[in-house]
Formats: C-alpha cells, structure tokens, sequence
C-alpha cells in the first residue's frame, strides 16, 4: 500500500519534470509567459510530490513499515528512533531520493529569487533544473526505486549498516548532497548563457551567491566527513584519498577554482571561456561523483551498490558533456576576452597561478582516482593507487596554494609596482621567515613543517597586514575601534569573509600538517592489570564488560589513562550486530588542542584477562576541525547580501 | 570563416567516458593481492580437534587455503558444498584444501563443519595472525597456493566447482 502510493507519486512527479523541462524551454523559445507560468506551477507539483515522498518514507520507517523492501532492509525493530530518520538516507535509493527533494527545493528558490529580474535567462535555466530533476526522478522510477513491495512482509528488518550510527551521519549526507546538488544552479545558468549566447557578465553574477553556498555545503560536508571517518572508522585518520572522497573533494577543487575566477571576469572582462569550462567541468565532477560511489566500477569503502544504475549516470554524464561541451562549441565565437594580462607580478595572474594549481590539484586526483581502471585496460595489470601518490604529488600543490592566498587578495590588480610590493609584503615575508626560524630552533627538523610554518605565518601575516590599514582608514574617519572593525566585516563581506575563509584553511594546513609530522601510535597486548606507555602517558587495563543494546550487543574495555595524574577512563569498544559479519569497532578518544589520545580495542579473551589495543597519540588534530568551524564562518559571511558600498 | 575544429572540443570527453564504461566489465570483487605471485606466509595453527597443521608440511602439493566463519551467512554456506566436493575429487592428485577459521567461536564452528560434512583439516586462528598475514578483506577468501610455495590466485566471495577447477588444474599441471 505505502509502496504502490510513493510509486504512483513518483511516476507522476517524474511526468511533471518531464512537462516542466519541455514547456519552459519552449517557452523561453516562443517568449510565450504563460508556458514558463505553467512549468514553474509543474515544478511545484514536483516539489510537493517528491517531499510528499520524501515524508511518506520516513513515515515508513518510524513505524517500521516492512512492507516496504528498502524500510525492511535497512531498518530493524531495535534501531534507535534517530537512525531511523538517518535510515531513510542511509542506502542507495534513499539517498536518491534526498538528491531529488534537494534538487527540487533549490527549483523552487530559483524560481522565487530569479523569476523576476533575469528574463533572458531563467527560462533556460528552469527547462535545465527540470530536465535534470527529471532523470533522477528517472533513476527513482527505473533503477532505484526506493518505493517497492516487500511480500511477504517479514517480521522483522535487516537493519541499517552499523557504521552509519552515528550523528556525523544525520549531518554529512545531508551537507555534501546540498554542496552537490547545489552546484546544479551555476550550470543551469551557464547552459542559458550558452544557449542564449548571452555568455556575459550576468549569468556570473546571478550565480555568484548560490556557488558560495553550495561550496559552503561541499566544505561543510567533507569536513564532517573526516570528523566520522576519525572518530568512528577507528584507524585513527581523517583522510584516505579513498576514490569516493575524492569524488567528492574534485568539484569542491574547481568550484574554489572558479569562485576565484568569477572576479577576475567581474573585474577584467576575461577569463570567460574558463568560467564557463570551469562551472561544467564542476558539475560533471559531481555527477562523476555520484556514478563512482552508485556503478561499483572502482572499489572503495563507500560504495553502495551495482547494477544498471551505473550505466544510466554513465549515459547522463555522457548527455551532459557532451551537450554542454558541444554549446561551448556552437559559441566559439563570442568568448572572444576584453581585458587582457598586463603584467606577471598582478592580481590577475596570481589568481591565474591559483586557478592553475586548483585545476591541476583536481586532475592528478581524477587521475590517481582513474588509474586502477586505466591501468587495467591499457595493460591488463591491478593496481591500487594509494595516499603515498596523492600526498606527494598534491603537498606541494597545497602549499603553493597557500602562499598565494597570502599574495593574491593584496597585490594590485594590472601591475604591482615595487612600492606595492614592498608596502603589503615586507612584514608578512619577515615574519614568515623568523617562523620557519623559530620552528627551527624549537627543533623542527622536517623541511615541510617548517616551509607549512613559515608560508602559514607569511599568509596570516597579510591577513592582519590588510585588516589592520582597513580598520585604520576608518579611524581616521572618526568611528571609534569596534564599529570599524565590525563595519568592515559586514560592509565588504564578501572580502572579508573570503579573509575568514582563508584563516581557517591555514588553521586546517596547521593540523594536517601537525598530525603528519608529530603523530605516534603503537599496537600491543595488555593483561589485566597491566600498562602500555606512549608518549608519557600512561593505559591500564581494567578488564572487559559485556553490554546487551538494542540492536547489538558489545563488549567494553576500560583503560585508565594517566601521565602522572589519572585524567580520566578510556572505554573502546567491540559492536557485534547480528546482520553484520564483522564486529565493528567503537573508538573511546579524548580530544585535546595539543593532542588527542585514541584507543581501539582489538582481540580480547573471552575470560576478559586480555586484550590487544592500538594506541594512539594523534597531535593537533583538533585544529582541524577549530579550523573547519572557522572555514564555515567565513562562508557564511560571504553569503550574507552584499551591503551598499560606503567609505 | 568556419571553424571546424571547434567542434573537437566535446571529442575531450569521450575517452573518460569510454574508459568508465570500460569499468562496467570489470568485477568489483577482485581486490587486488599484492601477495600474488610471493611466496605464502608460513603458519604453524592446530585443527579443531587438536591436531598440529603448518603449510610448510604440505610444500610439493597444491594447497587451496579457504578462510571462513559460521557467522558469515550466506556466502559461507553457499560455498561450503563446492569446497566438499572439490575436496573429494581433489585429494588424492596433489591437492591439499586447508580452512581457516576465523574470529569465531569452537562450538559453531564444529556444526557448520558437521553439517557440511568438510573432512579435511579446520584450524582456528584465534589471534588473527594468519587472516592478517593473507590480507584478509572479509570472509570468504580462498587463495590458490603452487607446489613452489607460492600464492598464485586469490578468490574474494563465493567460490564455485567452475571456480576451483579452473585455478587449479592450471597449477596442477605445473611441475613443482
């Protein structure tokens, strides 16, 4: 019954998109309203249809509705109420469709914000939202249909993947999918450039927002993907460089790529042709991401599942490259630039180099990502390319990056004279040096912590160096110190939530580079009563308890942890869920600015008198996550609408 | 004022896309072995029934190493038929079939074997040591071990009398 009801909504929003994509194109064609008036009544049709369905299936699991196959296998009596929500997501075809209910929730703010306003080009951009909500509608239907009969109906479910109980998970689809789905609206508006050859400056500046903030979500969901993969995978890191992380830290690449660019263009008339190319090329990304964790065509941890799902998004990826691609053809022509590079030392090809490096970050890990798969083909040899690849040849990508954040926001746009130079970097590049000194006399010895500390300082140092002549600017106008420092935040927002924005990345740059270098971990057997040492801190174990939950059963270890005095009882623990093979490991963690300490229990004896621990002792990793909180504000300012313009 | 190639651009993606559903024939299932074609690592366990049972004493035979649990249901129970018949048909040419049993407890472990009537060697491997050493992904993975030594096959999931036979009569035909 609930499945034949969400099917039937699903078919008919499927038939709406399908109206809507085809009556707002022709619309936007014949220049007749009343056609674009009823594509946008259809696509709130879908968008009522698909949260319809959207509630209809989390309905389905709160009452543990196992008529429903996707319900039955991925909810079970004992599932706590929280991941039972977390469960509508939790598998391939929930999170279709939440993609979809995204898809659609961003057509209808579309359509409120820019149906007045962008005449030329809304109606394209409409036809291509819809068009694209109509095929993962399609998908809903055809491929992974989330709204199936379960006959008979057992008495109980699978019961949804253990490692997805947890609130990172509540957070991270929910933020990655809205970064995803969120780039969707730039290349809807690139396609109505193209195909109104209006490849100007308008469809930039009615898409500059909404790229922020689906870069804002991308950021935001990679970055509370590292926070589970730490504290719930239990191996003790943030980042694997697995193909599906990847997947979704390409487009979060380009996207930055492009957001840099994006002033460029509003500033210098250039760069069109690579706009365009780059708000495509972001967007394929995401698609390319969702085809690698949905065809099971590269292994990794993330992947869901196979079947002809793959194939379908091959198709599509396919009809998008190839029609976007063929547009930017068909309009050759008109990219032709205004401005021009006047000189190597300016703005432009500092953000010029930065775009470069971005695109070039993206490419080696597409093709890092790839290479098992061309390998393979070319050759006929596996092969597994791993972290060893991507740190090398990124680390140096990254920190080139980094030290053009410190140039690019305060050289001079055309050409930066000596004075220039000398007024805005004589203090940063000073200080960036006596860092790398001081790193170096408190010990340092890796030449790559030193450089992350000098160039980290150097960009900080700019940072203050601009903020702090803004801020006096304005007291010299007579505001007093806080309303100035405060006015310049939210006056020239974007500016200095970009500012924001950078501070958190080498906040983040600090912390990774502090948990390469300084981390140290060990794995041994303890007996009862007995104590591991790491790095002056002390573990006893205490012994081991057995714990019946809802779901699952465990058994907890306790492990006193002292360095000298006792700070406190580590628990790690073993999860045995009844549907999963594997026990899963639960991590106990204490979380510090300086380091944290992160056990994971191992083998133990059944008798309880030993057990077999990793330590670890993970330095600065804190900083990560201070840094992403940091990153996220200074999106969030940027987002806010720009002010007038004063002083 | 034509300009053809142009048109060349959206030729750019094509070899991505080919190579992706490229993809589509490969299996998922076979993880990479970087023990293949390395000699064995070595183990000394002893079988449910206490009996000492080391690879190095079956050097000279095909040794066809089959890691499993009773919990692992259902592939474990899907192969377990194979693996008795293969048994059968291929103790007596120079092959030796070895499970090892891991994370699991004894009195499972003896039922699954009974119930399957598996009458070649069983050993537990309660520190995990051997699962370790193999690279043990999940369970069911069988690994195709030569006369020499040496670890020449390895089979993720299920296997299969198609899938047996096929790894091992080439390695039977090898002189050792």
């Amino acid at each position: 019954m609930t499945a034949d009801l969400g099917y039937g909504m699903t078919l008919i929003a499927l038939g709406l998109a399908v109206y809507g994509g085809v009556a707002a194109g022709a619309g936007a064609r014949t220049g007749r309203l009343a056609l674009i008036e009823s594509a946008q009544h259809a696509a709130l049709g879908v968008f009522v249809l698909v949260t319809s369905c959207f509630a209809l299936l989390t309905y389905a699991f709160l009452t543990f509705d196992f008529s429903v196959r996707y319900v039955a296998t991925n909810t079970n009596l004992g599932t706590p109420f929280y991941y039972r929500i977390t469960g509508v997501w939790g598998a391939l075809e929930g999170s279709i469709i939440l993609w979809s209910w995204m898809l659609a929730l961003y057509t209808i703010i579309l359509i409120v914000r820019h149906r007045v306003g962008a005449r030329e080009l809304y109606p394209w951009a409409l036809a291509t939202m819809l068009g694209i909500l109509a095929f993962f509608l399609l998908v809903m239907t055809v491929a992974a249909p989330p709204f199936q009969r379960q006959a008979p109906v057992p008495a109980d479910g699978r019961g949804l993947n253990p490692l997805l109980e947890d609130t990172g998970m509540i957070t991270h689809p929910v933020a990655l999918y809205l970064g995803f789905t969120g780039f969707t609206v730039p290349f809807a508006f690139a396609m109505a450039a193209l195909i109104t050859g209006r490849i100007g400056d308008t469809w930039l500046v009615l898409t500059r927002r909404w790229t922020i903030v689906a870069w804002y979500f991308l950021s935001l969901g990679l970055l509370i993907g590292g926070w589970w993969s730490y504290h719930v995978l239990g191996w003790g890191g943030y980042w694997a460089w697995d193909p599906v992380e990847n997947a979704a830290f390409m487009p979060w690449l380009t996207g930055t790529a492009f957001l840099h660019s994006v002033m460029i263009q509003e500033r210098r008339r250039m760069l069109r042709l690579w706009n365009i190319s780059l708000v495509i090329l972001t967007f394929g990304l995401t698609l390319f991401g969702t085809f690698l964790t949905r065809s099971g065509v590269i292994a990794s941890v993330h992947a869901f599942t196979q079947g002809s799902i793959g194939i379908l998004f091959l198709g599509f990826l396919a009809l998008v490259l190839l029609t976007a691609l063929g547009l930017v053809a068909w309009r050759w022509e008109t990219f032709r630039s205004e401005g021009e590079l006047d000189s190597v030392v300016s703005r432009e090809s500092a953000f010029l180099l930065n775009n470069v490096l971005l695109v070039a970050a993206a490419f080696t890990v597409f093709f890092g990502t790839v290479f098992p798969l061309l390998s393979e083909a070319v050759r006929g040899v596996k092969v597994s390319v791993g972290a060893p690849f991507f740190n090398q040849v990124n680390i140096p990508l990254f920190l080139s990056l980094v030290f053009l954040m410190g140039v690019g926001p305060l050289i001079a746009w055309r050409r930066a004279s000596l004075d220039n130079l000398k007024r805005n970097f004589l203090w940063p590049v000073a200080l960036g040096i006596a860092a790398a000194a001081a790193a170096f006399a408190l010990g340092v010895r890796s030449l790559l912590a030193a450089l992350t500390c000098a160039t980290t300082v150097f960009v900080a140092a700019t940072i203050a160096v601009d903020f702090t002549r803004a801020t006096r600017a304005r007291l010299r106008v007579g505001e007093s110190l806080l309303p100035a420092m405060g006015g310049l935040l939210l006056r020239h927002n974007r500016r200095y939530g970009g500012f924001v924005v950078h501070l958190g990345i080498l906040i983040i740059a600090l912390g990774v580079m502090g948990s390469h270098a300084w981390s140290v971990q060990t794995e041994t057997t303890l007996h009862r009563g007995e104590t591991a040492e790491l790095a002056g801190y002390r573990f006893r174990f205490d012994g081991l308890t057995a714990v019946e939950e809802s779901n699952h059963f465990k058994v907890v270890g306790a492990f006193t942890v002292s360095n000298g005095r006792v700070l406190g009882v580590l628990r790690p623990a073993k999860k045995f869920y009844p549907q999963e093979q594997a026990p899963i490991a639960y991590v106990d963690y204490r979380l510090g600015l300086r380091e944290d300490l992160y056990l994971v229990l191992g083998d133990f004896a059944r008798d309880g008198s030993q057990a077999t621990i990793k330590l670890q002792v993970n330095r600065l990793v804190s900083w990560i996550w201070i840094g992403g909180v940091v990153l996220t504000l200074g999106a969030l300012l940027a987002i806010l609408p720009e002010r007038h313009k004063s002083v | 004022m034509k300009r053809l190639w142009r048109w060349l651009i959206p030729l750019a993606a094509v070899p991505v896309l080919v190579l992706l559903a490229y993809g589509f024939r490969l299996s998922p299932r076979d993880i990479p072995s970087p023990l293949v074609g390395r000699p064995a690592p070595g183990f000394a366990l002893a079988t449910l029934e206490g009996a000492p049972l080391e690879l190095a004493t079956h050097r000279g035979k095909v040794v066809v190493l089959n890691f499993w649990a009773s919990w692992c249901y259902p592939a474990c129970y899907e192969e377990a038929p194979a693996l008795a018949r293969a048994w059968e048909s291929y103790k007596d040419r120079g092959v030796m079939l070895v499970g090892i049993n891991i994370q699991d407890k004894p009195d499972p472990a003896r039922t699954f074997l009974t119930r399957f009537g598996h009458t070649f060697p069983n050993a537990p491997d309660p520190a995990g040591r051997v699962s370790v050493d193999y690279g043990v992904y999940g369970v069911p993975e069988t690994f195709f071990i030569d006369r020499a030594g040496r670890v020449r096959g390895k089979h993720v999931g299920a296997v299969t009398d198609a899938i047996v036979r096929d790894r091992v009569e080439p390695l039977l035909r090898e002189r050792g």
